[in-house]
């Protein structure tokens, strides 16, 4: 069977952090992702692009298991985290999502306030005394270039903040978990441009200590915070290569008509 | 469906001031007919409250405020007094609240977290048929299948072990009659489960799935989603359930009435028989003799629907909210 | 690795094991709920079942220790709740259809709204009261119409509840094409809005004489009872749900039988509605 193959481990070089390896995904009979395959590097950030449908949200919500939320969902092959298979059942998956944050497109404050946005996520993994939450809570907000609008406020809802201020939110509350992998789905999708920017400014730092996959509709987005990207259609991968490469000259007649404009 | 664009062109030509006349009318006779009979159902709640209150006059006159603390409940002089039958009533609904409230929240989340997509429907169906079964059929099967067994078994065991606890115990003592306010409450507890649990599963379906897939995201287990996320984000609406179901316990007649005890006496214990509004008026309304009589048991009706029409209001004012919230947010 | 220390394991296992109490507890409920469904079914087939038989539905109701079946409180029963749907049905309709078509500005539709929502959950025994005390009172006798009236009350907030709702699922863009034929409005309610909503409101009305065929307590002193078969709905009525209520508190082990009869017919009558109504409500989604 070609899926369960299992790959030498040699094979996977030191400075890539997610190796996937043969991956299909299957919502219900809809072959969703047809065996894909790609390296994911350490402290670099990685976009996917392609057409709405093409599978790169899918692609992404299979790395922390997200997907195993709706039981129609079915996944053959390997995501290797540090060399261990992460769609392995035998595992939970509540400590790999300790590993692997997520931010989504819309900015999902929990009915709670800001403080205890931040504070939920960790102590599901730690068990902090209360000084130690307050300088975690900080640190994950200063980090998410939040904490000086926000620092009078943290007893507030985080639904009275601005769209942009919830998603920096957001990034935050994943930060404070010390996640190794931070997957980021469209996350200024439901944004204005300002927000954006200030969003996209935040991915370029935060890849000096995390991996960033990120999954946008939008190239320009993709060429400008991106070290790698990944053009996907029809749950195919296209073509992953480096950023500059995929938007300069790209090796695939499909990749070139997609970032011209010529389809999609 | 007829090809409708061939029609306009032939009706262009009629004169339009005309047709619009007689439309017009027409229009206006429809919607205040449909006016009239929406102002019907609205002015039903005030009939029934002015009604009632006339209708009452003569023991509200006779007896006053002290109708509502006075244990009294004696035809034969002509003296009554609110108390107990209040009492039962709410003390039986609480209970049940206390029973239902937990099973209810149980039942929504395994709905809407934990069920087989394929499991939901006939489940969910399962658990509204105990809503549609008749509340006569529970009164019956209350007295003759449940409070037997009840008696033989739990009631025993409540007696030797809760009764034997200081103060509390006293909710707990007595002789296991079977039937009482306990076995009032626990029935209740039955019927308004559906209500309860169904309001929770609406609600909670309400829920932004990506606001759950972030905390899925985070780590969380279904139990933290649910506590966490799930459940604050819906409070008012889990609340305004709560009342709904409160709003059916205190008013609901017919399978209480079967199993209180009808027994105007008050005891500090569950176990013990007991009245309630709704039971009073069941048992006694059709043979009450006497202007007094009769306006006691209406102002007793009087002060039922006075407390669940609050209760429901307070439910529906909560439920609103929910709505609007969820307006906002979408 | 940071997430394989012991304390991480040890709160993790702390939460796996609050996790499967609590989602335990879940199945619990739902167990829960369905124990005592099956058991409450059971009871009524077992008992029931026997008490079962023809004369039931051609026998007036005996007296003790007498033959007889249950055939005027069934007469009884569907008189006043086809009655109590007569009269129901077309106020809760056109009341629905101010709400939803008419009162989209202004306050009378949300506060009727919210009126008839406590109206569809108010105590039944206080409807019963409320038409004692305006009309048996006054009529000074016990009356089919008066019970049916008292049902009226319970079939109108559930029809202008659901009137109200379909109507608001059916889309003002079709409103807006009917308008734009040219159409007066009242035209367009009846013909757009009507039509598409349809299914919806029958099941609403159903759903109505569901809950009426089991209610007993607004008929207690209302239509009260009566010992043998009437058509003149101005004379006391039996019906099957006080019936039952007299029968099952009697001292007398026939008359329990018959109400063990009657409450299987009332049960079964109520559920089929409900499945019919549901069934209804389905084809109409799709």
């Amino acid at each position: 069977m070609r899926h369960s193959e299992v790959f030498n481990l040699s094979s996977i070089a030191p400075e890539v952090r997610i190796a996937i390896r043969n991956l299909n995904f299957y919502y219900g009979r809809f072959h969703a992702l047809k065996n894909v395959t790609m390296d994911i590097q350490t402290n670099k950030v990685t976009a996917f692009i392609g057409p709405s449908g093409c599978g790169k949200s899918t692609l992404l919500r299979t790395f922390n298991r997200l997907h195993e939320l709706y039981p129609a969902n079915r996944t053959t092959g390997q995501i290797l985290l540090d060399g261990k298979n992460v769609l392995d059942h035998r595992e939970d998956p509540t400590l790999l999502r300790a590993r692997v944050g997520m931010v989504f497109q819309k900015p999902t404050p929990f009915p709670m306030s800001i403080y205890e946005n931040i504070a939920f996520g960790v102590r599901l993994y730690e068990r902090l005394t209360s000084v130690e939450m307050d300088e975690r809570v900080e640190w994950a907000l200063s980090k998410a270039a939040l904490w000086p609008e926000v620092k009078d406020k943290l007893r507030q809802s985080g639904n009275g903040l601005s769209g942009g201020q919830q998603q920096r939110l957001c990034i935050a509350r994943c930060i404070a978990i010390k996640p190794e992998v931070i997957l980021l789905d469209e996350p200024c999708s439901a944004l204005d441009p300002i927000s954006t920017a200030h969003i996209e400014e935040l991915v370029h730092d935060l890849k000096s200590d995390y991996t960033v996959v990120m999954v946008t509709h939008n190239m320009q987005q993709a060429a400008r915070v991106s070290d790698y990207t990944a053009y996907m259609y029809l749950g195919e991968l296209i073509e992953f290569d480096e950023t500059d490469q995929i938007f300069t000259k790209p090796n695939q007649k499909a990749t070139e008509d997609y970032i011209t404009g010529k389809f999609g | 469906m007829n090809p409708i664009p061939t029609q306009p062109a032939e009706r262009a030509p009629v004169p339009a001031g005309q047709a619009r006349g007689s439309g017009y009318l027409a229009d206006r006779l429809f919607e205040w007919m449909t006016r009239i009979f929406a102002l019907l159902v609205l002015f039903t709640l005030l009939a029934i409250l002015a009604s009632l209150v006339v209708t009452s006059a003569p023991s509200l006159k006779a007896f006053g405020f002290s109708f509502l603390w006075s244990e009294d409940w004696d035809p034969v002089q002509d003296k009554y007094g609110a108390l107990i039958p209040v009492y039962g009533t709410l003390v039986s609904s609480f209970v049940a609240l206390l029973i239902a409230v937990p099973i209810s929240f149980g039942i929504a989340v395994f709905l809407t977290e934990m069920s087989p997509p394929w499991l939901k429907r006939p489940l969910g169906t399962a658990i509204e048929l105990l809503a549609a079964i008749p509340s006569i059929i529970y009164g019956m099967w209350g007295l003759f299948s449940f409070a037997p067994i009840f008696s033989r078994t739990l009631q025993p065991f409540l007696i030797q072990t809760l009764g034997k606890i200081p103060f509390a115990g006293q909710l707990f003592q007595g002789p296991p009659l079977g039937i009482g306010l306990l076995t009032a409450s626990i029935i209740l507890a039955i019927m308004v489960i559906p209500f309860i649990s169904s309001v929770m599963r609406d609600v909670f379906e309400l829920v932004p799935v990506v606001l759950k897939e972030s905390a899925y995201g985070l780590g969380a287990t279904t139990w933290e989603v649910v506590w966490r996320v799930v459940l604050p984000y819906t409070r008012a609406g889990v609340v305004g359930g709560i009342m709904l179901g409160l709003g059916r316990a205190l008013g609901e007649t017919m399978a209480v009435t079967f199993v209180i005890g009808n027994t105007q006496h008050l005891s500090p214990s569950l176990l013990a028989p007991g009245n309630s509004i709704a039971s009073s008026l069941a048992n006694e309304f059709a043979e009450a003799v006497g202007d007094l009589y009769t306006s006691a048991l209406i102002e007793l009706g009087l002060l039922l629907f006075i407390i669940t029409t609050i209760v429901l209001a307070m439910a529906k004012l909560m439920l609103l909210r929910m709505g609007q919230r969820e307006g906002t947010r979408s | 690795m940071r997430y394989t220390t012991p304390e991480i394991r040890r709160i993790y296992r702390r939460r796996q094991m609050a996790n499967r109490f609590h989602l335990f507890m879940s199945v619990f409920g739902m167990g829960f709920g369905l124990f005592w469904l099956t058991w409450i079914l059971w009871t009524l087939l077992s008992n029931g079942f026997e008490a079962l038989s023809w004369s039931l539905l051609t026998h007036p109701t005996p007296s003790p220790g007498g033959e007889g079946g249950l055939a005027n409180a069934i007469l009884g029963s569907i008189m006043m709740s086809g009655l109590a749907t007569l009269i129901g049905t077309p106020v809760g309709v056109l009341a629905g259809t101010y709400l939803a078509e008419y009162g989209r500005r202004g306050w009378l539709a949300p506060t009727t709204r919210f009126i008839n929502d406590i109206l569809l959950s108010a105590p039944s025994i206080v409807l019963g009261l409320f038409v004692y005390t305006v009309y048996v009172a006054h009529a000074h006798h016990f009356s089919g119409i008066a019970g049916a009236l008292s049902l009226s009350l319970i079939v109108v907030p559930v029809v202008v509840r659901t009137t109200d709702d379909m109507l608001r699922l059916v889309p003002d863009s079709l409103r807006e094409a009917a308008i734009a034929l040219g159409a007066p409005r009242w035209k367009m309610v009846v013909m757009v809005s009507y039509r598409s909503a349809k299914s919806g409101i029958a099941t609403g009305v159903l759903l109505a004489v569901a809950r009426i065929s089991g209610e007993t307590a607004p008929l207690l002193f209302t239509a009260l009872n009566n010992q043998f078969t009437t058509w003149n709905i101005n004379e006391p009525m039996a019906n099957l749900p006080v019936v039952i209520f007299q029968f099952a508190m009697s001292p007398y082990d026939d008359w329990h039988r018959l109400a063990w009869g009657g409450a299987i017919l009332v049960t079964f009558s109520v559920l089929a509605i409900n499945v019919l109504a549901r069934l209804l409500f389905r084809q109409k989604s799709f």
